[in-house]
């Protein structure tokens, strides 16, 4: 559903946009179901000259069944879905796959510093490349991003991976994701940092194989435009 | 009742003169139902304020760039002011003194059938502390640097230093005003509690008391038990703020996401504290407008306390990717799940009550209604935010404002306007006039449907929230998504302009309208048996027996579809 507006190209994404499609199916009936009911009553019930309402307690049993019923539906439903949720949750929040290559996320007041590992695919070492606004990634290849801030916090979000995560300063935080799709998409800073929140704006570029050697090979040596790195031991974070 | 009990029943209570002055009877008074107009009426002026923001930002979002008739050029820091002021206004400055305070002060003594608040003193001190925060906020836009501009929820750092927001004032200004408002509410919560276990009418037990009464008691404990935290972590931010403390801040060993526990602790909570006042309304007005006894309300009253308690366990599902450890997310979701048993089974009963009645449709019959009918919606689009797989996509995106807007919106405009309108015959002794009612009624509801339907879209299709400008996002605009934008603030220019009608309905009919009876709607309740207006009192022939439940509608036993509470039991037939 959600695949129709926004492209889905993570190998998560597609998980993502099945929890959101069930929940979408279980409350849409009984959203449904509800307002049926509902307006069936209002209608049915309306005021006829010389017809007295019923007393009804709904504190007898076979009147509470009209309650209790759709109160068990609901819990079994709900378990339905907090199985589901949790183990997409899982998958992309708690068990992050073995990376093919890792990619520093640094947001600031009001930019985002992406540091490449380069030709060598290590960070830390001086063929890193330094980008701004501007994240690079090979289609299926499994990254780690070690996600942080300078100031406040920020929130790295790609809506086309579904992903999600709040930066903040002094932590280090990791996460995944895997592109399926070459293509160039919006990166969004989805929480409020200050006045300059809304022109946050980051592309990712996904690119196939061939032309993310051809992108390393000819920004690796000089990285003298974009802004400095800080080594996040200065950031004072935890590893 | 004679001139001359009236003028004993004054003279007994030993605080109120005939001459009193403007200033004694107005803004110095002790009378719970005076009270009670202060706040509906400060509720009101502040809703004012709160629609005047939103007019501006949106008009921003639909027609980026342009000067906004009436306001001017909405900058970046405008913006932001804008929205945290629409936020902050419409949650603690509008839903809060209307549901809880003004329906609170006025009910409660009426509908437990005593005199006054036990503490009137304490009461006229909390509105004055609330009229004061009210000033406070109000005056932040004027100082250097402007007003606060971090969001409704003030999450550090960004509040926290002034090199971030660039409000130092502003910041400190908002939390204040915040701070001083809980105190004004922890006033009257104490107040709400103490006057309903020591002053019930005689014969009024537990299960005799009103739906709305108990909900607003019940929403005044969970406030009670919630800010607490809050109000520590306001005094720690203020002193991160102004004297460079580091509670929050990582360079000093502090942490920000404490804050985000903090805040949503009492944050959660406070949803429910809102709430329940909003359904506690509705029971009484379908219960009367379809003379139909309230369908198990021992079950109301339970689910009510079971969502209080559960309300408590939730509060992370607004942290789920905010960096707590993803683990706990499992425990928040489920628990998020779980509170959409009991709030669902409140729905049912209301719904339930409804069967065999017979249902008139009249002004705060049709709010009651549509409370029903859009909280649903924004009930089970909560759903969607606790699943917490889902919530990756959705949080910070209008589907979260969306969601929130249905239960806030039903809650605070739908459930005031039908307290007013049902309640306005007592309140000024005078009738509304339906018809206008009615066209208020129309001019609200389908534009407000119009507004938030467009927002859910947009959200699903990935716009993010607190952002003034959609053109730097190429995504976000793909064909069709602006006409969404601007559907919703024409949605919204429309609703703002019928809540013209409503005003001039309520001030017409405050002195024009016609005459009310002590009882128009044939309903049980003690409230209804008091003169309307209820006197300095309440109670001139004297303080009501009870003799049974608020519900007895259509009793068969009956020929009359009603049973007043206070009816001894020799009456009946
Ligand atoms: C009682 C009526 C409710 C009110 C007034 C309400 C209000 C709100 C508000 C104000 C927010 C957004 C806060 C913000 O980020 O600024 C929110 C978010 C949320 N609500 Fe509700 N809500 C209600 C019912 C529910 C229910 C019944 C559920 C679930 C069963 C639910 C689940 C959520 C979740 C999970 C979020 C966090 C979404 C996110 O930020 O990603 N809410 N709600
Ligand atoms: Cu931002
Ligand atoms: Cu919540």
């Amino acid at each position: 559903m959600i695949d129709q507006y926004v492209e889905s190209i993570s190998t998560f994404s597609g998980d993502i946009d099945n929890v959101i499609w069930v929940v979408f199916l279980i409350v849409g009936f009984w959203f449904v179901l509800a307002e049926l009911v509902f307006f069936g009553l209002i209608f049915k019930f309306l005021a006829k000259p010389g017809v007295k309402a019923k007393y009804v307690s709904g504190e007898r049993p076979e009147e509470k069944r009209w309650v209790t019923l759709p109160h068990y539906a609901t819990l079994a439903f709900d378990v339905a879905i907090i199985v589901l949720a949790i183990k997409v949750w899982h998958d992309v929040k708690i068990d992050l796959p073995k990376a093919d290559s890792t990619v520093r996320v640094i947001s600031q007041q009001w930019a985002w510093t992406f540091v490449h590992p380069g030709p060598d695919n290590q960070l830390d070492t001086p063929d890193d490349i330094t980008t701004v606004d501007e994240l690079h990634v090979e289609k299926d290849k499994t990254y780690h991003f070690e996600l942080t801030s300078r100031d406040v916090l920020h929130s790295f979000s790609v809506p086309v991976f579904r992903l999600k995560q709040d930066a903040i300063p002094g932590r280090i935080i990791k996460g995944w994701f895997k592109a399926t799709q070459t293509g160039q998409y919006d990166i969004q800073c989805t929480e409020i940092c200050g006045i300059g929140h809304g022109i946050m704006p980051a592309r990712i570029i996904i690119e196939s194989p061939a032309q993310h050697r051809t992108w390393n090979q000819s920004n690796a040596p000089k990285v003298a435009d974009a802004a400095p790195t800080t080594p996040p031991t200065q950031l004072g974070g935890m590893p | 009742m004679s001139a001359a009990a009236h003028a004993e029943h004054d003279h007994a209570h030993g605080h109120a003169h005939h001459d009193e002055g403007f200033i004694q009877k107005y803004l110095w008074s002790t009378d719970h139902k005076m009270i009670a107009m202060q706040y509906l009426f400060t509720g009101i002026a502040m809703a004012l304020v709160g629609g005047f923001t939103v007019y501006a930002f949106r008009m921003q979002l639909a027609f980026p760039g342009m000067p906004v008739p009436g306001y001017g050029r909405v900058t970046a820091t405008d913006y932001n002011a804008l929205v945290t002021t629409h936020g902050s206004v419409m949650v603690f400055w509008v839903a809060m003194p209307v549901l809880i305070a003004a329906l609170g002060n006025y009910l409660i003594p009426l509908m437990i059938g005593c005199d006054d608040m036990v503490f009137p003193r304490l009461n006229r001190l909390s509105y004055q502390l609330f009229l004061l925060s009210a000033i406070v906020l109000m005056a932040s836009f004027y100082v250097p640097g402007g007003a606060f501009g971090g969001a409704w929820t003030s999450y550090p750092p960004l509040s926290a230093k002034a090199e971030y927001n660039l409000t130092g004032l502003g910041s400190s200004m908002w939390l204040f005003a915040v701070a001083l408002e809980f105190a004004a509410f922890l006033l009257g919560g104490i107040n709400f509690i103490t006057t309903v276990m020591n002053s019930r009418a005689p014969g009024m037990k537990m299960f005799d008391v009103p739906i709305v009464v108990w909900m607003i008691i019940i929403a005044s404990i969970l406030f009670m038990a919630s800010v607490g935290p809050l109000i520590a972590g306001a005094v720690m931010l203020m002193f991160d703020q102004q004297l460079g403390t580091g509670f929050f801040d990582p360079a000093k060993g502090g942490d920000p996401v404490l804050w985000q526990h903090l805040f949503w602790f009492f944050g959660h909570p406070e949803v429910y504290v809102v709430l329940l006042p909003a359904m506690g309304i509705v029971a009484e007005i379908i219960t009367v407008f379809s003379r139909k006894k309230l369908f198990a309300y021992k079950t109301v009253l339970y689910t009510a306390i079971g969502t209080g308690v559960l309300s408590f366990f939730v509060w992370a599902h607004h942290q789920f990717i905010a960096g707590i450890d993803p683990r706990m997310a499992n425990v928040f979701s489920v628990t998020t799940l779980l509170i959409s048993i009991p709030v669902a089974e409140m729905v049912f009963v209301y719904i339930g009550t409804l069967y065999g009645g017979s249902i008139r449709l009249t002004t705060p019959m049709l709010w009651a209604l549509a409370f029903i009918a859009e909280f649903l919606l924004g009930g089970v689009t909560g759903i969607f935010l606790g699943a917490s797989g889902a919530d990756i996509y959705f949080h910070d995106t209008y589907f979260v404002i969306a969601h929130f807007h249905y239960t806030f919106f039903p809650i605070a405009f739908i459930g005031s306007f039908a307290a007013i309108t049902y309640w306005f015959p007592k309140m000024f002794g005078r009738m509304m006039s339906e018809t206008w009612g009615k066209v208020h009624f129309w001019g609200t509801i389908i534009p407000f449907n119009l507004i938030f339907i467009p927002l859910f879209l947009l959200g699903a299709r990935g716009d993010h929230r607190r952002i003034y400008d959609y053109r730097h996002f190429p995504d976000l605009m793909k064909a069709g998504m602006q006409d969404l934008r601007i559907l919703a603030t024409l949605a919204l220019l429309v609703l703002l302009a019928f809540q013209v009608v409503f005003l001039v309905n309520l001030f017409h009919s405050i002195f024009r309208g016609e005459k009310a009876a002590a009882n128009p709607w044939n309903a049980n309740t003690l409230e209804w048996q008091a003169p309307s207006p209820p006197p300095h009192g309440n109670f001139p022939q004297g303080l009501p027996n009870v003799y049974r439940g608020p519900y007895e509608y259509s009793h068969p036993d009956r020929a009359e579809d009603y049973w007043p509470q206070t009816e001894p039991e020799a009456a009946k037939s």
